[in-house]
């Protein structure tokens, strides 16, 4: 146990290792570099040179590499092109919204589809789960921006309730922050909710079907029993693995979810970044992104683990 | 109540018949997009942006006050050539690497299948964003893109399904028969994993029209002139606070045809591939 644990950690450190190179190559196979890119086309050779320079660009990559990841471990994020503020000032303050947005969804989604799920197990088979599973296997293959969009045109265009951007700044109070988060975090609750109550029902109605609980059917065990003891043991394992599977998921949730509302989170800063090709935020920006990710398959290879041995971590990370 | 092994599901025939009905709909559209539309997608057809849908202009207006009706036929094809290029790459990829790795095991499966994990342990939005950062957008980055991330998880499958095939009784026949890895690979494997792995295709579609539609949203996908439906979403986003549906039909046309092939593949092929494990 002791020792699978270890191995993915490690593991997940070389993955992050290769992260990092892949984010580094990845920033520096573009045409020209980041000088060059910089000052725009119309930049004197003179001026590209001398920003070269300044940049430490004329040091091999595996040196700049080096440096680089040195820096982050220190945190040292380097220096945005554009408006030449440092990353990390650029980073703590985003990073802590999209943080609050992930968050204050994981509180709500989770519950609420484990419940759902539990329910249209239950059900399995009847016009409620079949309706139910329609719907939820509907919503789970439906882009975040129509959620989004509709979320708008109902709550900020017809009811009037809520601005349709999220206004956030750092003295916010709790009233408007709960304003600006109340139709990002809906969007993501929804589409979050509909596959971990979609994967919920599966898991639990394919319990259901097993020998153990027809046995305990058999001895007289009343079925509220059933469903709540017997099945639901069994199920924290995999249910485990796919809410932290499904809060890696958020990751990418964010990145659509923040663009539709303006919200001032970390990927409305990489957004801008990669389009300004302001390449040291991209970085910063993708190396935080998948960090999460990768930590949070991590979190969830070990708690399936934990509760079942012979779950393959693998087969799991597919479903992504 | 817990009488689930006899699950009926008599809504299947009606979500199949809805998913067939939708994707022939979209193919048809694709296909005659530049002989149905009622004006020309580029054409300023009035001059308020935003305009209601009224007769002729029957989806109302865009931001510049072009047909969207005729934008959104337009862009069908753009989305679903797109989608379809990509997923036919990644399957090319996944299958022939898969199959491979499957037959072959040792340095060469594992090799690729580290390439693989690499690949599916990151967020895909998030590469997309480095890789556009780094090359910019356009069509070629965005499908080559979207096939070589997608090919990583048709890898996955096609080595699965591969593998429960390598060890039984009639590869064995067929290898001391003396017939080659190629040969044994398309005469004897592919038949056995075809049908899963066009299920396959199917759902992988839908990933690749919600993904390349994602980074349109987002701006770095298809640029204009040239509009797909996640583009379209995106440009006409500044209409919604004035109560405008114009980015709500192309997200509805992403929506529906992304749900048309998951329930396809719900109905058809899923317990195939959850028999695999995959």
């Amino acid at each position: 146990m002791l020792s699978f644990i270890l191995k993915r950690v490690l593991q997940t450190i070389v993955l992050l290792l290769a992260v990092s190179i892949l984010v580094f190559i990845g920033c520096e196979i573009l045409p020209g570099d980041v000088a060059q890119v910089a000052l725009g086309q119309f930049a004197t050779e003179d001026n590209v040179r001398a920003l070269r320079l300044e940049l430490g660009l004329d040091r091999p990559a595996y040196e700049r590499y080096l440096s680089w990841l040195v820096g982050i471990l220190q945190g040292d994020w380097g220096q945005s092109i554009t408006t030449k503020t440092p990353v990390a000032t650029m980073l703590s303050e985003r990073l802590w919204n999209t943080g609050l947005l992930a968050l204050v969804t994981t509180v709500v989604a989770v519950p609420l589809a484990l419940v759902l799920g539990l329910l249209m197990a239950v059900g399995a088979g009847r016009t409620w789960d079949r309706s139910a599973s329609i719907v939820v296997l509907g919503l789970s293959a439906t882009p975040e921006f129509l959620i989004g969009s509709l979320a708008v045109l109902l709550f900020a265009v017809q009811l009037r309730w809520l601005p349709a951007v999220a206004y956030l700044s750092p003295g916010s109070g709790f009233s408007q922050t709960a304003r600006a988060l109340f139709l990002p975090v809906l969007t993501l609750v929804i589409v979050v909710t509909a596959q971990i109550a979609r994967m919920t029902r599966a898991i639990i109605a394919n319990l259901l079907t097993q020998p153990f609980v027809e046995m305990a059917v058999l001895k007289g065990v009343p079925s509220r029993r059933i469903v709540g003891v017997h099945a639901l043991i069994n199920a924290v394992g995999p249910l485990a693995n796919i809410v932290a599977l499904n809060i890696a998921y958020l990751v990418s949730g964010v990145v659509v979810v923040e663009t539709i509302f303006a919200y001032p989170g970390l990927a409305g800063l990489m957004i801008n970044a990669v389009q300004a090709r302001d390449l040291p935020v991209v970085q910063a920006c993708a190396l935080i992104f998948c960090a999460t990710y990768v930590i949070m398959i991590l979190v969830a290879d070990i708690l399936a683990h934990l509760y079942d041995p012979r779950s393959n971590a693998q087969a799991a990370m597919e479903k992504l | 109540m817990l009488n689930v092994a006899a699950v009926q599901r008599r809504g299947i025939r009606l979500t199949l018949w809805f998913s067939i009905l939708i994707i022939g709909i979209c193919a048809l559209v694709a296909i005659f997009g530049p002989w149905i539309v009622p004006h020309d997608p580029t054409e300023f057809v009035t001059d308020e942006p935003f305009g209601r849908p009224q007769v002729g202009i029957w989806l109302g207006s865009d931001y510049l006050g072009r047909d969207l009706l005729s934008r959104l036929i337009d862009g069908t094809r753009t989305t679903l050539v797109m989608a379809l290029v990509a997923t036919v790459l990644a399957h090319l990829l996944g299958d022939c690497l898969g199959l491979l790795a499957a037959l072959r095991g040792g340095w060469v499966d594992a090799v690729i299948s580290r390439i693989a994990d690499l690949i599916l342990s990151l967020p895909k939005i998030i590469v997309g964003l480095v890789i556009v950062a780094a090359l910019g957008s356009s069509v070629l980055v965005i499908v080559m893109l979207a096939a070589v991330v997608y090919a990583a998880g048709v890898f996955r499958i096609a080595r699965a399904l591969g593998s429960d095939l390598v060890g039984m009784d009639f590869i064995k026949v067929a290898k001391s028969r003396g017939e080659g890895p190629g040969w044994i690979l398309f005469s004897e494997i592919f038949p056995h994993v075809a049908q899963p792995l066009a299920a396959d295709f199917a759902i992988r579609m839908s990933f690749a029209i919600l993904f390349m539609s994602s980074l349109s949203f987002l701006g770095l996908g298809v640029q204009p002139p040239l509009a797909d439906w996640g583009g379209l979403v995106r440009e006409n986003l500044g209409g919604l606070a004035g109560g405008s549906l114009a980015p709500i039909f192309p997200a509805m046309a992403i929506a529906v045809t992304s749900i048309a092939l998951n329930l396809l593949v719900d109905n058809i092929g899923e317990q195939q591939l959850q028999k695999k494990g995959a």
